[in-house]
């Protein structure tokens, strides 16, 4: 038997997971993206479905609570999210600065 | 040898029309001004006074408003590039000091001190940052330092070739020194006068910025 929580957390995770396969027709994301998110959610799906696999895991991992898995997890990937965004930022920045260097040397 | 006094310049214009006076009247006729998407006159002032200015549409930073000069002044036949302040913290008279090691072909980089000689007002708590910052950096690049952070410098055209900054805000003073190191460039530091007044130690770095700077650094680092 599913649990309600289990059917929310599925759809999400289909919904999240077309916004990226429609991001990856688009060309806005690169290949290895959307096989990262794909993996991303393809592992919540995995896990929503086989609440029992997470136990499994967790105690393979000496982590007493499978609940303490999925936090340590998605901490790590926020983590690794974020410094993701802070690179892209610092390369949107550099980008912002060099074009604004060729709008000062091309005027003068 | 062609010399060219570049000034990055941000909300100066109180002070960029006698700083380009007093250089002018040193005889430094190469003066040009990168007005950092200042909100008030800093590029006309500069250009009234007969320098070239250009303009950065937004504020990007000192690191990135030097590298604007440098690829400038490179394009345009400079042989030795010198940074200035546009806060009159530098004295013009000094320039010569700083380029006649590169033009006697003795070194690549001269780079402005105000410990060597402790000719300097700085106030003890900046003071302790800059010489703890000459220790720190000194050490991080293998070079022999007495002084962080002090924008007066002499660049020769080789050494403005090899340098790249790719730093915009103020640890690209930091890059300068790293690239100095990493690339062999030689230098020397030369004695200089920096007059700490209200206006520029209220116009320009805070002594706390020396934690934004090192926090920069180490984030560019782990980035690359």
């Amino acid at each position: 038997m599913v649990e309600a929580i289990s059917v929310i957390i599925i759809i999400f995770a289909l919904f999240a997971w077309s916004r990226a396969l429609l991001r990856f027709k688009d060309k806005k994301i690169k290949g290895s993206e959307f096989s990262f998110w794909t993996l991303i959610w393809l592992s919540v799906l995995v896990l929503s479905l086989n609440p029992e696999l997470a136990g499994l895991i967790s105690f393979k991992l000496g982590i007493e609570r499978p609940v303490d898995l999925v936090v340590y997890s998605s901490v790590l990937l926020l983590f690794y999210l974020n410094f993701r965004i802070y690179v892209k930022q610092e390369k949107t920045e550099q980008e912002i600065t060099e074009l604004v260097r060729e709008l000062a040397l091309r005027k003068k | 040898m062609n010399i060219s006094v570049l000034i990055p310049a941000f909300n100066e214009e109180k002070k960029i029309g006698e700083v380009v006076r007093k250089l002018k009247a040193q005889g430094y006729g190469d003066v040009v001004v990168i007005d950092d998407g200042s909100e008030d006159k800093t590029g006309i002032v500069a250009e009234k006074e007969g320098a070239k200015a250009l303009y950065h549409v937004i504020n990007r930073g000192q690191g990135a408003a030097l590298k604007t000069g440098i690829k400038y002044c490179l394009r345009n036949g400079a042989d030795i590039i010198v940074t200035f302040d546009a806060d009159d913290q530098h004295s013009p008279e000094e320039i010569s000091k700083l380029v006649e090691p590169i033009i006697n072909g003795e070194t690549e980089i001269c780079i402005g001190s105000r410990f060597l000689k402790n000719t300097t007002n700085a106030p003890f708590v900046r003071r302790l940052f800059l010489r703890g910052g000459a220790l720190l950096l000194s050490r991080m690049y293998k070079l022999n330092l007495t002084d962080s952070h002090n924008g007066l410098r002499a660049i020769s055209k080789s050494a403005a070739e090899k340098i790249n900054l790719t730093a915009d805000r103020m640890e690209h003073a930091s890059e300068i020194l790293e690239q100095i190191s990493k690339k062999n460039i030689s230098y020397k530091e030369i004695p200089v006068t920096i007059r700490y007044t209200e206006y520029s130690l209220n116009h320009g770095q805070k002594s706390w910025d020396a934690f934004r700077i090192l926090y920069r650094m180490l984030f560019r680092r782990l980035i690359r």
